[in-house]
């Protein structure tokens, strides 16, 4: 057992083996193992069986066929890629917009930061579908873009601005920018600006300050926030539905697709066992190689 | 600071600002429209606040998603803390690393994986044993505590870690059984922690489309799902009053959230 700046102290209460301890461990490895390990466990059973017209509309029969037709079928690689391509676009984006909202956060006098940062907060609060149900009244044809632009005699005819994948991107990008905001705010309000006058009394120039000080400085809010949009943003549905169109398949939406629409729970099961071995896993490792170490103490993975 | 400099800073903020909000406030200016083509404007009324307080299924569904909510919610906050608890102050117990990671599945994971596969245990599990024989309010309510206990996890042991061990061992040295101490103590010193989670947990459950959309059964349809079906078939100005309605409750409460705080957060 590792030594603890607490020494042997905590044993009394934390220690014991005893109801308390099976209680709070007890509990929590019960839900965990009900409703997380044993569902993803039968998705992986399923994803071993063949799509059948009973009910329910699978039987174990010739393992690997639902794996065979993801890998065979371009239709779900390239949803895949084009999942990846889109997230990894949008959280670049968001990363260019975010970054100098945080600074200007960042920067802004004490008393106002609370009230900016809320006001960033906020739209996370409201619900998610209105946000993207907003842009839909904005994009469409006869939306209120294309009428501005129309009576403003920039263009004749309305522009093409829903169902593509221009949408999709403004869209995550909308909905997930807070995500980018407030890692990226923490690192940079946490920055000595001391370093900052020091570079400058050495000579260097702004923006040259930036990428030698700033920027390196700030690297562990760039990945959270990069991390916290792009992975929720490849696995999403209710974005590339309501704002996307044929061009911009989604691997979350094929998913959807392949379960609700076409009955095959086994290729469904099979996409959600890839995604999370492709996906998941790589970024539940980066983020735990990134994460803060406790130092000594024994808290937290 | 050169004034040059501020100037970018302020243009930066309006600009970032206008994105954030422009949206929302143009759905909240055109719920106010009379034409049924809800961006064209015609005219000011009020009507489509009176068609949603006389929509029943909309009127159902926001009352189902709260009481939804409410439940998972606190489902989830008992749950998470033990959760919290037991990483912020049992240490190295065995298997750690599989239960922080099942803990944290559902934060990782696309939401498709988790209604899909919770979908497919219940069903399973109905093959099985013969329950759950139908899907429905008690399955949305497991689904969305499942989702929300990491999050109230998280946040627990953020604020264990962050105070003194010492106040629990004094209590324990004084002769309190450990039950008592994590009642008398451990708890009031979490207890903002408690309400942050359960408000959190709340929003998840109100605000989820994609989890419900799996688990939900014929009858237990919530109002992400109302919202959502009637979007799907295009735009409605009603579902602009419900925004306007959602957005001015929530920023209302998020005041009155922070003029209780006031002055404790410098």
């Amino acid at each position: 057992m590792p030594v603890s700046c607490y020494g042997n102290r905590q044993v009394t209460v934390w220690r014991e083996h005893g109801p308390m301890r099976a209680a709070v461990l007890g509990v929590p490895w019960l839900w965990l193992s009900a409703f997380i390990l044993l569902p993803f466990s039968i998705v992986v059973a399923i994803s071993l069986s063949v799509a059948t017209d009973s009910q329910p509309p699978y039987a174990f029969g010739p393992v690997l066929d639902s794996y065979r037709l993801i890998v065979e079928d371009t239709l779900y690689l390239a949803a895949l890629g084009n999942a990846i391509r889109i997230a990894a676009t949008s959280s670049f984006v968001c990363l260019l917009i975010g970054y100098p909202m945080a600074y200007a956060i960042a920067r802004a006098q004490a008393r106002w930061r609370g009230l900016l940062l809320a006001l960033v907060i906020l739209p996370f609060w409201t619900s998610f579908l209105i946000r993207i149900y907003a842009w839909m009244t904005l994009l469409r044809p006869t939306g209120l873009i294309n009428q501005v632009l129309i009576d403003l005699g920039i263009i004749g005819a309305p522009l093409q601005l829903m169902n593509n994948a221009f949408a999709v991107h403004l869209g995550i990008i909308y909905a997930y920018l807070p995500f980018m905001i407030l890692p990226l705010y923490a690192s940079i309000e946490r920055l000595d600006p001391n370093l900052l006058e020091a570079a400058a009394d050495l000579g260097s120039r702004p923006w040259r300050r930036f990428l030698s000080v700033t920027l390196p400085l700030t690297l562990s809010g760039v990945v959270a926030g990069m991390l916290l949009v792009f992975v929720p943003a490849v696995g999403e549905f209710v974005i590339p539905e309501l704002l996307g169109g044929p061009d911009t398949p989604m691997i979350g939406r094929l998913l959807w697709i392949e379960f609700f629409n076409n009955r095959d729970w086994p290729v469904a099961a099979s996409i959600a066992v890839a995604l999370t071995a492709l996906l998941v896993v790589p970024v539940a490792i980066l983020q735990h190689m990134l994460a803060p170490r406790e130092g000594a103490r024994e808290v937290g993975p | 600071m050169t004034r040059h400099r501020a100037g970018g800073l302020l243009i930066v903020l309006g600009l970032g600002y206008a994105f954030l909000y422009l949206p929302i406030l143009l759905l909240i200016v055109f719920s106010f429209n009379e034409s049924r083509l809800v961006t064209v404007w015609t005219g000011f009324s009020t009507k489509w606040y009176g068609e949603l307080l006389r929509n029943e299924r909309i009127l159902d569904a926001a009352w189902l998603s709260l009481v939804v909510a409410a439940c998972s919610a606190t489902l989830a906050v008992a749950i998470g803390t033990l959760a919290g608890v037991a990483l912020a102050r049992y240490g190295r117990f065995r298997l750690r690393w599989l239960f922080a990671g099942l803990l944290a599945a559902p934060l990782i994971m696309p939401e498709v994986i988790t209604g899909l596969s919770l979908l497919l245990m219940f069903v399973s599990m109905d093959q099985a044993v013969g329950w759950p024989a139908s899907r429905g309010f008690g399955m949305i309510v497991v689904a969305h505590a499942t989702l929300s206990m990491a999050f109230v996890a998280v946040i627990v042991q953020a604020r264990l870690a962050g105070f003194d061990r010492a106040v629990e061992e004094a209590a324990a040295d004084l002769g309190a059984r450990p039950a008592t101490v994590f009642w008398r103590i451990t708890l009031p010193l979490i207890a903002p922690a408690l309400v942050a989670g359960w408000l959190l947990a709340f929003t998840l459950s109100l605000d989820d489309v994609v989890i419900a959309s799996f688990v939900a059964g014929p009858g237990t349809t919530t109002l992400p799902l109302v919202i959502f079906s009637s979007v799907r078939l295009g735009l409605s100005p009603q579902v602009n009053a419900l925004a306007a309605i959602i957005v001015v409750v929530v920023s209302a409460l998020a005041a009155l959230a922070a003029w209780a705080n006031r002055g404790r957060f410098a």
